[in-house]
């Protein structure tokens, strides 16, 4: 029981934190929160459907375009949209949860409202601790903790990433010391929606896929968000493996968990806000003045 | 009185083309039925008159202390199952269960402002939004008592006929909007809520120096926010004699949000107007089944593109226009102000 716990706790969180880490970035750089971000997800797992199944492509030339194709998506949405109404912000939320409806109608339309799976990336499974671990959710593992040290990298030791630093803690300074906000911003946006790719090619054979995939984890993932603190990704990762551990153990151990696993999640939710208003690693918004 | 009445109207309704407009809209909906009697028509409008409560209640509560409610469904959740919950455990009928309904979403409203006081922001919107899920959770987790997936089917309507359902809930919408304007209004004297939201939403520390308890008026927005969503929800149910785990889903939350946007927000009929636009329009839009909710949210980004103040703003600025020296409204073709005759052109 304890190793089933751990195993998938582990799998969960690290599909959460990948997921997470992405929207808290774009928060922390931009300040805005893209409500479409799970929709990226769900666009992801489409593409992979589409390219392995019905074209019967091999795996890397559909994880290639379907992640350059997101990503792609994500960028112009930003350029041509998202930019425009920047000065309102909840202008930004109802644009983004309108694309996130957009794409789910489109998909609708497209695929119709059929439940689709795609196959194992990896095949076979290997045995942990007497428990029989799927290789795919090893490759989840690995690649969340090789997604965290590059993104990691990039963020302390590229020009790019001090860029994204600066514009993340005030916008204005930036472009005073030549940073062209309005780039960085878009360049931030890529980058999450690159993650949500990610995660959208892992989870694509180990979640059902279907239209309206986005909106249960777009939940879970504000709560990680907040839990850990907006707009930092340190909390976010811790974030998503508490959640993750909150969810797995309620719903091996407690009856009818399945439909408890929230309630649960937001007493750890409550009780950690109530401590800390501002999450775990986040600001505190107390001395904030306009 | 009726001359007092007739005097505000010559000189609060008639100068204002905005407000003409609002009049001349309600009046329509009060005669409406005497022309047309077509079932789908008249639901159309009493599903819209139930939307616009719930719509308006977002707005006073987050459009004007600027604190996003991004779970507002779980107080539409809250009145429809409060009521539907007492119909089927014990057998009352609207009149009864629909006050009951309100007043355990109130309840619920003051509830969750207390873990929502400490925060603000994003952090509060976030952190209201998963309230309707734990609500759906438990509903999920005991479907003997709750119904379960399905719902609680086969409550009674809040009157025989459709004539009947129609103008109860338009009088009630009225009143409820009425209720709700009063409170806001930035000019009024007698009630303070209006400009201390105001005051809250601008900067909240400011508010509290000048002597606001700041902490009271949240919970008078989240208590007024609750109570007019959960009479939302409490009709929502008998009038489509159903309260399912649906009324607490994400997409109603946003629904709302998008409806109050849409229209303008921290403006009452920006809310009104909003619904209006949208709800029959999705019914309309029916024969075209799926395509229908693509068209509408490509149309709704285009929308937010070019009038990012909500369309009824847009509206109420193309036809008033505010006179540059005694900042009273005036109709956009007038060539001088009402009031102190200044020009407006050029």
């Amino acid at each position: 029981m304890i190793e089933r716990i751990v195993i998938l706790t582990l799998v969960r969180g690290g599909v959460y934190a990948v997921l997470a880490s992405g929207m808290t970035f774009i928060f922390g750089v931009g300040g805005m929160l893209n409500l479409a971000y799970t929709a990226f997800v769900m666009l992801t797992g489409y593409g992979m459907y589409y390219f392995t199944k019905e074209l019967g492509w091999g795996n890397i030339p559909s994880i290639g375009v379907s992640v350059v194709g997101v990503v792609l998506l994500s960028v112009l949405i930003y350029r041509f949209f998202i930019d425009k109404v920047r000065q309102h912000g909840e202008v930004i939320l109802l644009m983004t949860v309108g694309f996130a409806m957009i794409f789910q109608e489109a998909i609708l339309v497209i695929f119709g409202s059929y439940y689709r799976s795609t196959t194992y990336l990896v095949p076979g499974a290997t045995k942990i601790l007497g428990v029989s671990v799927p290789n795919q959710y090893l490759l989840i593992l690995g690649v969340t903790v090789a997604l965290f040290v590059i993104l990691r990298l990039v963020l302390t030791k590229t020009k790019v990433g001090i860029a994204l630093g600066a514009t993340a803690s005030d916008a204005e300074v930036a472009t005073l010391v030549g940073i062209n906000v309005a780039r960085t911003m878009q360049l931030s946006m890529g980058i999450a929606a690159c993650m949500a790719a990610v995660a959208g090619v892992l989870v694509s054979s180990i979640w059902t896929i279907s239209p309206f995939m986005w909106v249960d984890p777009l939940g879970t993932i504000l709560v990680i968000i907040i839990l850990g603190g907006l707009g930092s990704i340190k909390g976010s990762l811790i974030g998503a493996f508490i959640v993750a551990l909150v969810e797995v153990a309620t719903q091996l151990m407690v009856p009818a968990g399945v439909y408890l696993s929230t309630p649960f999640v937001m007493i750890i939710l409550i009780i950690v806000l109530v401590v800390r208003p501002g999450g775990l690693f986040g600001l505190v918004f107390e001395e904030e003045r306009l | 009185m009726i001359k007092r009445l007739l005097k505000d109207f010559r000189w609060d309704v008639l100068p204002f083309p905005g407000r003409v407009l609002a009049f001349v809209f309600f009046a329509a909906l009060f005669v409406l039925p005497l022309f047309v009697d077509k079932t789908f028509v008249l639901l159309t409008i009493i599903f819209s008159n139930i939307f616009v409560i719930f719509a308006v209640s977002w707005d006073v509560l987050s459009g004007y202390t600027g604190m996003l409610n991004f779970g507002h469904a779980l107080f539409f959740g809250v009145g429809a199952y409060g009521s539907a919950l007492l119909y089927k455990h014990l057998g009352w009928q609207p009149w009864a269960t629909i006050p009951v309904g309100v007043v355990a979403a109130t309840l619920t409203g003051l509830l969750t402002c207390i873990p929502a006081l400490r925060l603000r922001g994003p952090y509060l919107s976030l952190f209201t939004l998963s309230f309707p899920l734990v609500l759906y959770g438990l509903i999920r987790a005991f479907p003997e008592f709750t119904g379960g997936g399905p719902g609680i089917w086969g409550l009674p309507r809040v009157s025989g006929s459709p004539i009947g359902e129609y103008y109860i809930i338009l009088i009630i919408m009225t009143v409820s909007v009425l209720i709700m304007w009063k409170l806001t209004q930035f000019e009024n004297r007698n009630v303070r809520t209006g400009i201390i939201f105001e005051a809250i939403r601008g900067d909240e520390i400011t508010a509290r120096a000048s002597g606001i308890n700041t902490i009271t008026y949240k919970l008078v927005a989240f208590a007024v926010g609750g109570l007019f969503a959960g009479l939302a929800g409490a009709l929502y149910a008998h009038a489509m004699t159903l309260a399912s785990p649906g009324s607490l889903s994400l997409t109603l939350s946003f629904q709302v949000v998008v409806w109050a946007v849409f229209g303008g927000m921290a403006t009452i009929y920006g809310s009104v107007a909003g619904v209006y636009a949208l709800y029959p329009l999705m019914q309309i839009l029916r024969p075209l089944a799926q395509y229908r909710l693509l068209i509408l949210f490509v149309g709704l980004v285009f929308v937010l593109i070019y009038m990012p103040e909500g369309f009824a703003v847009w509206i109420r600025n193309k036809i008033e226009r505010e006179c540059p020296r005694c900042k009273l409204n005036n109709a956009a073709w007038r060539k001088e102000c009402r009031a102190c005759g200044v020009s407006l052109r050029g």
